[in-house]
């Protein structure tokens, strides 16, 4: 009882001196919970931004829980299963038309509360990547992607390393900042192909 | 005017310039535009009218926020408050940033519904007026101009605020599998040509908080860092997060409490 007694006052001289320091009362974790709960009782479904979207899978659960970086057993079982999720061409063709690929790289447009549903997503390449040579407003969120087929070859390979890695970048890397194109419903196969040609085809402005 | 034709030519003649000089020049252009621009800045005939309406007798109680709303710094304090603001008001037991608060005040003292303020908060682009919530807003900010941030982070309800409010910009979900902190957790990033603060750092915190409530070129509206929250969750994929609640305050603590210490230059201007 006594020792009790002795621990508890020790943890709150400990809380005491937390509150007068003026740091964080509470643990990490604890916070994530408070957001979470915070998130769900205070956001509202708009548009076709579902309720539905605030809940994490499985993968945003794992980057959440460890600031991104889960450990190494998460990162092999969910990296696999999100590989198994993508789904390849049936003729075994990667390489689309660049020409549809640039136009659909420029465009910005998909899943806000103020897009229609009916529309179709742009592949939003230019937001983060640097990508063909004309054009100068690209972002820098994600690496650039100027001369990629030129330094990595037009190989059956990378023709199907691309397409998966726009199908579904975190099959290869589980908390890329890089949104899961054909995962999420975003972009189709022939629309993932022309991006693919964009980046890979020797005739894409981004190989000259 | 001159000064927008300046910027516009500026910008058509960087096009062709190298990337980087364009970015940074593009970027040198818009500051000088905007130095000019706040000299005489619209925000101004905001904060006039914000001024107007917290003096007036309003609402179905017929009494002014002048005389009856608390701030933090006393009934109808508007000087230095907007800087020391989110902090906890013990009548209302919560932590609030300020265009909450005076919410709040429109409703218990003024007797204002609430569903009436929050069902048009913001300007839209076809409006040819800012809502009163935006003008009072205004005025209330251009209190604190010159001032720096001093957002009570001492008191433990505030501390909770701003650690919630940063755990909030970790989380990720939705379609694109977004946080805030996708495009606002590191150094030197874009999207496109927007230049994107990192809110983890003072120096990007400030950035995230200065010249908001702003007048926005774009559709000439004013608009409010409320207004700012909620159209990053647009952008984001998320569903929108409710008008004046505590997961805004959360975020806006996180901002202006990373941002202790330093200027608040008022209400500005935006692209």
């Amino acid at each position: 009882m006594k020792t009790l007694a002795m621990i508890s006052g020790v943890a709150g001289a400990v809380a005491l001196l937390a509150g007068c320091a003026g740091g964080p009362s509470r643990s990490e974790a604890e916070y994530r919970q408070l957001a979470l709960d915070t998130i769900k009782r205070d956001f509202q479904a708009k548009g076709q931004a579902k309720f539905e979207r605030l809940t994490a899978d499985d993968v945003q659960q794992a980057c959440n829980a460890h600031a991104n970086t889960p450990p190494a057993d998460l990162v092999i079982k969910l990296t696999g299963a999100q590989l198994s999720t993508i789904k390849l061409p049936a003729d075994d063709k990667y390489l689309g038309d660049w020409k549809e690929g640039e136009k659909l790289a420029q465009s910005g447009r998909g899943f806000t509360w103020s897009d229609k549903a009916d529309q179709p997503a742009g592949g939003n390449c230019y937001n983060c990547h640097q990508i063909g040579p004309q054009e100068s407003s690209f972002g820098t969120v994600g690496p650039s992607l100027l001369g990629y087929g030129k330094t990595r070859g037009n190989t059956p390979e990378m023709q199907k390393y691309t397409y998966s890695k726009i199908y579904n970048a975190k099959a290869f890397n589980l908390c890329s900042e890089m949104p899961r194109f054909g995962h999420a419903g975003a972009l189709n196969e022939k629309q993932i192909k022309d991006l693919v040609a964009l980046l890979l085809d020797p005739a894409s402005p981004v190989n000259k | 005017m001159k000064s927008r034709i300046a910027l516009v030519v500026a910008l058509s003649i960087a096009t062709v310039g190298p990337v980087a000089a364009q970015t940074k020049d593009a970027n040198a252009e818009f500051e000088k535009f905007r130095a000019e621009m706040e000299e005489s800045s619209p925000a101004e005939l905001f904060e006039a009218k914000g001024e107007e309406l917290w003096k007036a007798k309003r609402g179905p109680n017929k009494v002014s926020l002048a005389e009856s709303c608390d701030l933090g710094q006393g009934p109808g304090k508007v000087e230095g408050a907007w800087v020391k603001m989110p902090r906890y008001f013990a009548d209302a037991d919560a932590v609030m940033d300020g265009e909450r608060r005076i919410v709040w005040c429109m409703v218990e003292k003024q007797g204002f519904k609430f569903e009436d303020i929050a069902k048009k908060p913001f300007q839209g682009a076809n409006d040819n007026n800012a809502p009163d919530i935006t003008n009072l807003v205004t005025y209330v900010a251009s209190g604190s101009r010159n001032m720096a941030f001093d957002v009570p982070m001492h008191d433990p309800r505030v501390r909770d605020a701003f650690e919630t409010g940063r755990a909030m910009a970790a989380y990720r979900a939705g379609p694109y599998d977004f946080s805030c902190n996708t495009c606002h957790g590191a150094d030197g990033k874009r999207i496109r040509m927007q230049n994107l603060p990192n809110l983890s750092t003072p120096e990007g915190a400030i950035r995230g908080v200065q010249g908001w409530p702003g007048y926005r070129m774009t559709g000439g509206v004013m608009l409010t860092s409320q207004w700012r929250m909620n159209d990053c969750f647009r952008q984001q994929r998320f569903p929108e997060p409710k008008y004046a609640s505590q997961a805004v305050t959360n975020l806006l603590t996180y901002m202006a409490g990373n941002s202790n210490g330093q200027m608040y230059k008022g209400p500005g201007i935006k692209r």
